[in-house]
């Protein structure tokens, strides 16, 4: 089984917290990996720095066998590091948040994150942008209208695939939560990922609407061939789809394993205890 | 769905006609409606700075307060351009013409008259593309900055031009503190069978039209990504950097040709014309219009330069009612009137006179169907 995304001892602090501490994670090609932990165990951070959000302040991550994050603390960072792996990285290596879902990485926000004004259609379209070939000006003659047609078919289609076709001309604003959340989903697909990092897709969703999401993120897996690597509270979802867990507490991954490992793991069940257990 | 689109583009081409219909007409009239073409004319003009700004700050969701710098590049270059050779001495009387300049202006006055009649066109595009250049180069240095930048780095070269412009070491290019006289009004277009009265017209037509394929193509969507989200927009793939560079050097090109049609009409132009306020003023038509609407840009601009130019002259004179003489009527009581009108507007219409709808046919004939007083517009 080939690894799709890998971090080697990633750890981001921010003055003197430390959010991610020494992260060793493999995400197989084709499964799905979920990352949970508390509130504030460090898992959007993680998150963040691998989609280039943030820039580690030690360690790398590697996507499909490329180097696309290297760093070590520097500076003043170097006299306050707090991460427990020491060993620092020669490299640095940068990439922006645009460069690294053009390489095939797409992602969803923890707080819905749409094009608010914009309608639900022309949410997905911009997705569609980032791989024109038409340059400016050709774009504005209107030169590029078999591209153009293309990327509105494409668009269409995906909202069809995920149910907001009759929605599409309505502002993504005005939609209901859980739509909002499939538009979210929608619009990282249109990008043409081949991993795709989901943020608590099921926040504020029922257990109805949560189990339908369960149903929906293994469709578009397995029809699009995706990889997934998400970010989740509801125990069931995770539980049910995942191939393999890591457990963050405090920056600090406390386990991994299948679902039925994770479940009976004593640090896990001490860490959630007295969190709620959806 | 076919049908109405063929539908909107036979009315869109019918008002277009209709217009240069009466546009021809004020060109025969043109000596009993002086006042009528000289507000259109200066409407357009504003029209188009208003809507470079519009592409900047109402799609792109970048604050930028340039617009008189770049307006003033394009200006000058301009009147550089295309003053009369034979009156650049008299208009440089002070200091003497840049040898340069001047032997450029001879090559020119030399070539061929085919040539002679397509400068003033090369000259508006040369400032376009001068301005164009500067932000560029300023857009390397903040764009990849927080965007709130912008907003400073704009005005403090907006200013450093006007210092430059009217610094006493370029006397000889830009005649300093006297400024440049003596430019020719707008030129004819298609050897005169469109006069001259009407090229700004075109010209702001054409640009507008730019800019609203624009906004509506796959490059506008993105800057409107960037205006919602700039987060989200990186998410997606788009290089916030690269878009934010082409909306700005795109705005202030335009910007600047918008300077050059001033200096033709204007006829005379000096570094003080383009301060600030001028670009107070194009904002101001801007957030009248509303911010994200070329239509509200485009409306505004005629709208405020009629009512500040010629609807409410009639405040600045004095006024006498049954032999009683009305005070405040005097000269500068209808900026008074004015600053009023515009509180009114701006409470009324709090997101602008369009908020970021733009005019459609069908939208115009649902409106006038449904006869009702439209107040809801404000949405
Ligand atoms: N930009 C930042 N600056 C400073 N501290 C930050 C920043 N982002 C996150 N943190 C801190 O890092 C820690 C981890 O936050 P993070 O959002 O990653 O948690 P999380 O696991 O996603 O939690 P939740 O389940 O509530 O979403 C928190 O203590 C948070 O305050
Ligand atoms: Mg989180």
């Amino acid at each position: 089984m080939s690894i799709l995304l890998s971090t080697q001892h990633l750890t981001m602090q921010f003055g003197g917290v430390v959010a991610v501490d020494d992260l060793n994670i493999n995400i197989p090609k084709g499964e799905i990996t979920a990352l949970i932990g508390p509130n504030g165990a460090g898992k959007t951070t993680a998150f963040n720095v691998i989609t280039g959000g943030y820039q580690p302040t030690n360690g790398r991550v590697i996507f499909d066998g490329a180097v696309i994050a290297e760093n070590c603390p520097r500076s003043k960072m170097k006299r306050i590091y707090n991460g427990s792996y020491t060993e620092p990285f020669r490299h640095t290596v940068v990439n922006k948040s645009d460069v690294i879902t053009r390489l095939g990485m797409a992602r969803t926000f923890q707080n819905i994150r749409l094009f608010k004004d914009l309608t639900v259609f022309e949410n997905v379209l911009i997705a569609k942008h980032c791989h024109i070939k038409a340059g400016l000006f050709a774009a504005t003659f209107r030169l590029n209208r078999g591209e153009e047609r293309a990327m509105s078919q494409d668009a269409l289609s995906l909202l069809e695939r995920v149910g907001l076709l009759e929605s599409r001309n309505e502002k993504a604003s005005s939609l209901p939560y859980g739509k909002q959340r499939r538009l979210e989903i929608a619009r990282a697909l249109a990008t043409g990922p081949r991993l795709l990092l989901l943020d608590e897709p099921a926040a504020g969703m029922n257990p109805k609407e949560t189990d339908e999401l369960s149903q929906f993120i293994v469709d578009i897996k397995d029809s699009f061939g995706l990889t997934v690597f998400l970010i989740e509270h509801h125990m069931n979802l995770v539980m049910d789809i995942s191939d393999s867990i890591y457990v963050l507490d405090y920056g600090k991954t406390i386990a991994y394993g299948t679902p039925a490992e994770v479940q009976n793991n004593e640090r896990v069940i001490q860490a959630y205890l007295g969190v709620d257990e959806a | 769905m076919k049908k109405t689109i063929k539908k909107s583009t036979i009315y869109s081409l019918a008002a277009a006609a209709l217009f240069l219909v009466f546009l021809y007409w004020l060109d025969a009239n043109r000596l009993s409606q002086g006042m009528l073409i000289s507000v259109l004319q200066k409407g357009a003009i504003l029209a188009l700075v208003a809507t470079s700004m519009n592409l900047l700050n109402g799609f792109t969701g970048l604050f930028s307060l340039g617009q008189a710098g770049f307006m003033s590049i394009g200006a000058y270059t301009t009147a550089i351009l295309i003053i009369p050779v034979r009156s650049l001495d008299g208009v440089y009387y002070m200091n003497g013409v840049h040898p340069a300049i001047m032997n450029l202006r001879l090559l020119m006055a030399n070539s061929p008259p085919f040539l002679q009649s397509v400068y003033p066109f090369i000259a508006l595009l040369l400032g376009g593309a001068l301005a164009a250049l500067i932000a560029l180069l300023v857009g390397l240095a903040v764009l990849r900055l927080k965007s709130d930048y912008l907003a400073i780095a704009t005005l403090g070269l907006s200013e450093i031009v006007r210092a430059i412009f009217s610094s006493p070491q370029f006397d000889q290019i830009t005649n300093g503190s006297y400024g440049l006289n003596k430019i020719p009004n707008f030129p004819p277009m298609l050897f005169g069978l469109i006069p001259s009265l009407i090229t700004p017209f075109i010209i702001t037509g054409v640009s507008v039209a730019f800019i609203v394929l624009l906004i509506n193509s796959s490059y506008g969507r993105a800057f409107k990504a960037i205006r919602e989200d700039e987060i989200a927009a990186e998410a997606m793939g788009i290089s916030l950097y690269k878009h934010k560079e082409m909306s700005f050097v795109i705005s202030s090109f335009f910007s600047a040709v918008a300077g050059g049609m001033l200096a033709m009409y204007m006829r005379s132009i000096e570094a003080k014309t383009f301060s600030i306020t001028l670009t107070y003023d194009i904002l101001l038509i801007v957030v009248i219009g509303g911010i994200g609407s070329v239509t509200g840009s485009v409306v505004s601009a005629f709208l405020v330069t009629a009512a500040k130019e010629w609807w409410l002259r009639f405040f600045d004179q004095p006024l006498s009612l049954f032999g009683f003489q009305v005070p405040l009527f005097r000269t500068g009581f209808r900026m008074v009137i004015f600053s009023v009108l515009l509180m009114v507007v701006v409470l009324i219409y709090r997101r602008g006179l369009f908020g970021t709808n733009e005019f459609s046919w069908a939208g115009l004939i649902k409106r006038l169907r449904l006869k009702r007083p439209a107040k809801k517009e404000v949405e």
